[in-house]
């Protein structure tokens, strides 16, 4: 993103704001297109009869071949993709074989749960990583450091399969700490309104606060869970960050100058290092909105990663192409926000040096 | 100074995440019953559509049909929308009364212009399930003359053959038998799509419950049908809440949060029978576990191979072990609960016998094969121990694991060695699984009838005949010794090791009471449910 912009910048042709909203629209339709390209060709290779998916195995011979003509499997694939394309350019994203629905429908109804799981773990993943990161980065090689380095590890290695398990027997079935899985439990499941599809947004917006608590218990668990698996990652990268940061001669200069530490770390360093913190936190949340299929499995969490594996499992095509789209739009997005980040942090490249 | 103030934060932020003690209700309300389940096969709410396991139970509770069948003694057909039937003399017509001062869940009543309608429309929208009633001769172009009314009350179902009547009583308690509510389905019609793109997601029946509420992949939620005709559930709300994953599930159970948990592994029931808050109903379920051996394969095609193999698998092992009870031994093709069951099992596992068939066959050394195994638990557990016992005779078997729709789409295709393969009856009748395993009208491979004989390219005129012999026997006890005959036939020479039946457990609350698990899938039924 930034050697981009330092190109543009000394060709100086078009206004740097501009060229790079130009560029970024290009990218998208590039991006967005390239994905569809592919998932679509994908699906017509995986080793699936679609026709059996939508009719299932006992179909008349009459049936199976009226769904064959409605799929349009009789024509050449690259003229079902250009349908298809065609579509999606028309906003139609097409009916899902496995729900029965609209593929926007669908998505409308599990992309919130996963934005909202998503966003509670890289808040946890963030507030928790990135001072861990700094502070094994100033105590390097001691116990606080090691501490640190372990339990990032141990996020790293654990299966979350089992994690989730464990977490639930412990804080669900003994403790009684948290909600159980699902969403929200069921006495107040019907009384949440429906506006934005994020529950903790809804019933705050509603102010219902009973509901909140009770979404939050629910919430705690599964996010908390993927918010340890980020932070291991964002800790760690936290503390290389650091170390490179700490180690020049703009630290030394300012410690000799007599500033306090605490303004050296908090306020000089991690401020540089900030800048591919941004991209690395930002990668983090990316891949939590792809879906974490086991996580989802386990917390009974109508998200999108288990939509997309039960949709690739029956080569349910709209469905697969459809949340493809969403999530690689989603990628996108967040370079974007990225990048308006690196903006704000960084002044070179605000000045399009 | 950094450390003690990044410490406190960091101490703060987990407690707060972890242990935010929200006080978290247990127990469901004293009126509404929740199971925790795998739903995510659910693709439509239409009586003209669904096919699919629990889509079949939810209309079930659900809707109403013709005639339905006594769930402790299946050979008892009864009336349930029909008060009375007879079969005229040439036995090609049934005409049917319909019983009167009976109201759908909107309040209109039930005539005979609703069964008619429902049985027309299920044949003109012709989804998965309309070859049931196709099986009568009615297409999309004669169903209006086939099936017509008679008078407000009275209906004539016309065939192109005199079938058993006890073979079209039967197809007729199936789900897509059920009566739908004419008026109001027809209120959302477009298009001339016959309302199906309403009632693919809403309702339109008699039962007990209506459905309330769908969410794919979340939960089904149904409620108490204030104008159904028969005793009042004392639930108002049955919620079916989608959980994927059988540990969850079990949890949800022990804990309180769920009644009922439909989807537990065999390590989950070995758990919970410790547990004093929880029973266990149980009930054998039409569907059939077997290896279909693919005649196109040298080895496979057999005889002696074929019998070998039946010698080779650990019955009882896998019973009782590895799915924990979830299945039981059962050898032949129509399962316990049908007119007509065989009740034999002779094969028992015995290498020695098998490796003495094989050397007889030529291949004293055994051989080696594939197996397509779809990647579920309890399909992968079977297929692992069949492999073992296999080898002791000398067959190294390689297994290949895919999708569910991956590995059907190869064993449609017939290019499978060995399929282990799941099969339930399409209807309470006798004829479905003699269809599938015993009728194969054409093994070119471009046939259009691809039933289980077709995919292991089985071809048995003399079967087949027999099977469409059975399919017009008039007398039910014939009938039942037709069947019975056949299956002795298959069991001793066939491309299939069929192993095992599936038995239903559910896991329930015990202050939960009432909950029947029934013969077939659209018969688990939860109207009589009392919570104490």
């Amino acid at each position: 993103m930034t050697e981009l912009a330092d190109q543009e910048g000394r060709r100086g042709a078009l206004p740097p704001l501009f060229g790079r909203i130009l560029r970024l629209a290009v990218q998208l339709a590039v991006t967005l297109f390239g994905l569809l390209f592919v998932t679509f060709l994908i699906g017509r290779v995986v080793p699936i009869d679609p026709v059996l998916a939508a009719v299932g195995d006992r179909a008349s011979a009459s049936t199976y071949h009226k769904v064959y003509i409605e799929l349009g499997l009789d024509k050449p694939i690259w003229e079902q993709f250009l349908i298809y394309a065609d579509h999606v350019l028309h906003g139609d994203l097409g009916k899902s074989v496995l729900t029965g629905r609209p593929v926007l429908d669908d998505i409308a109804s599990v992309f919130p749960a996963t934005l909202e799981l998503s966003t509670f773990a890289i808040l946890i993943g963030t507030c928790i990583g990135v001072p861990a990161g700094v502070w094994a980065a100033v105590r390097q090689g001691k116990l606080v450091d090691q501490l640190v380095r372990v339990l990032g590890l141990v996020g790293y290695s654990a299966p979350i399969f089992w994690l989730g398990l464990l977490g639930l027997l412990f804080f669900y079935a003994d403790l009684g700490w948290v909600g159980g899985p699902g969403r929200i439990g069921i006495a107040y499941q019907f009384d949440v309104t429906r506006i934005t599809g994020l529950m903790l947004v809804d019933t705050a917006l509603e102010g219902q606060w009973d509901a909140f608590w009770n979404a939050f218990s629910h919430i705690v668990l599964p996010g908390s869970l993927l918010g340890y698996y980020s932070m291991a990652y964002i800790s760690r990268m936290t503390r290389s960050f650091m170390l490179a940061e700490l180690g020049q001669e703009y630290i030394i200069t300012a410690r000799v100058k007599g500033v306090s530490e605490w303004r050296i770390v908090w306020g000089h360093a991690l401020r540089n290092a900030a800048v591919p913190l941004v991209t690395v936190i930002a990668l983090s949340y990316g891949y939590l909105l792809q879906g974490a299929v086991l996580t989802e499995t386990i917390f009974a969490w109508p998200g999108i990663g288990m939509y997309l594996t039960n949709s690739l499992g029956s080569a349910d095509m709209n469905a697969v192409l459809g949340a493809t789209l969403v999530i690689g739009a989603t990628f996108v997005m967040l370079n974007l926000l990225a990048d308006l980040l690196y903006t704000l942090l960084d002044p070179r490249v605000r000045r399009g040096q | 100074m950094l450390t003690g103030k990044s410490l406190v934060a960091v101490a703060a932020f987990g407690a707060l995440a972890l242990g935010t003690a929200v006080p978290v209700a247990a127990a469901t309300p004293k009126n509404t019953l929740v199971e925790a389940w795998t739903i995510d096969d659910m693709i439509s709410l239409d009586p003209a559509e669904v096919y699919e396991l629990s889509a079949s139970e939810v209309l079930g509770n659900t809707y109403q049909r013709l005639v339905a069948y006594d769930l402790k003694d299946v050979s008892k057909i009864y009336g349930q929308i029909a008060q009375s039937w007879k079969v005229s003399a040439d036995g090609k017509t049934i005409s049917f009364t319909i019983r009167p001062g009976l109201k759908f869940a909107s309040g209109d009543p039930i005539t005979a212009a609703d069964a008619v309608f429902s049985l027309q429309r299920a044949v003109k929208l012709d989804k998965s399930p309309a070859f049931i009633l196709d099986q009568f001769g009615l297409t999309k172009a004669n169903v209006d003359k086939m099936v017509v009314q008679t008078g407000p009350m009275s209906l004539d179902f016309h065939m192109d053959k005199a079938y058993a009547p006890s073979f079209v009583l039967y197809c007729l308690t199936s789900t897509v038998g059920m009566v739908v509510d004419k008026k109001l389905v027809m209120s959302h019609a477009k298009d001339g799509d016959l309302g199906y793109n309403w009632l693919k997601t809403h309702y339109a029946g008699s039962g007990p419950f209506e459905i309330r509420q769908w969410q794919p992949n979340q939960d089904v939620v149904l409620e108490r049908n204030p104008n159904y005709s028969g005793k009042k559930p004392a639930m108002k709300m049955v919620i079916y809440r989608h959980v994927p994953e059988p540990s969850t599930q079990r949890l949800l159970l022990q804990k309180g949060d769920v009644d009922v948990a439909r989807n537990l592994g065999a390590d989950d029931i070995k758990t919970l029978k410790s547990d004093a808050n929880v029973k266990f109903e149980k009930g054998t379920k039409g569907t059939i576990y077997y290896l279909g051996l693919n005649q196109k394969n040298k080895y496979l095609s057999n005889p002696k191979v074929d019998e070998a193999l039946k010698y080779l698998v650990p019955y009882k092992s896998i019973a009782d072990t590895i799915m924990g009870g979830l299945v039981k031994v059962h050898q032949t093709f129509e399962p316990d609960g049908m007119l007509g069951t065989l009740d034999k099992n002779p094969y028992d596992l015995n290498v020695a016998k098998a490796k003495e068939l094989l050397k007889e066959a030529g291949y004293p050394d055994g051989f080696k094969v594939t197996m397509d195994v779809r990647n579920t638990q309890d399909i992968t557990g079977m297929a692992t121990a069949i492999q073992q016992t296999m080898a002791e005779a000398g067959i190294k078997v390689e297994l290949i694991p895919g999708s569910g729709k991956q590995t059907l789409t190869k064993y449609r295709a017939r290019n499978h060695d060995i399929y282990i393969g799941v099969w339930g009856p399409d209807y309470q009748d006798p004829n479905s699984n003699a269809q599938g395993f015993a009728s194969n009208p054409d093994n070119a491979d471009n046939s259009q009838n691809k039933t289980l004989a077709w995919r292991n390219a089985w071809a048995i005129p003399d079967l087949t005949k027999e099977t469409d012999a059975a399919l017009v026997q008039p007398d039910p006890a014939k009938r039942a010794t037709m069947y019975e005959d056949l299956q002795q036939k298959v069991l001793d020479k066939s491309p299939y090791v069929i192993m095992f039946q599936q038995v239903e457990v559910m896991g329930i609350r015990k202050n939960v009471d009432g909950v029947i698990v029934g013969p077939s899938f659209d018969n688990n039924l939860v109207s009589g449910v009392v919570k104490h």
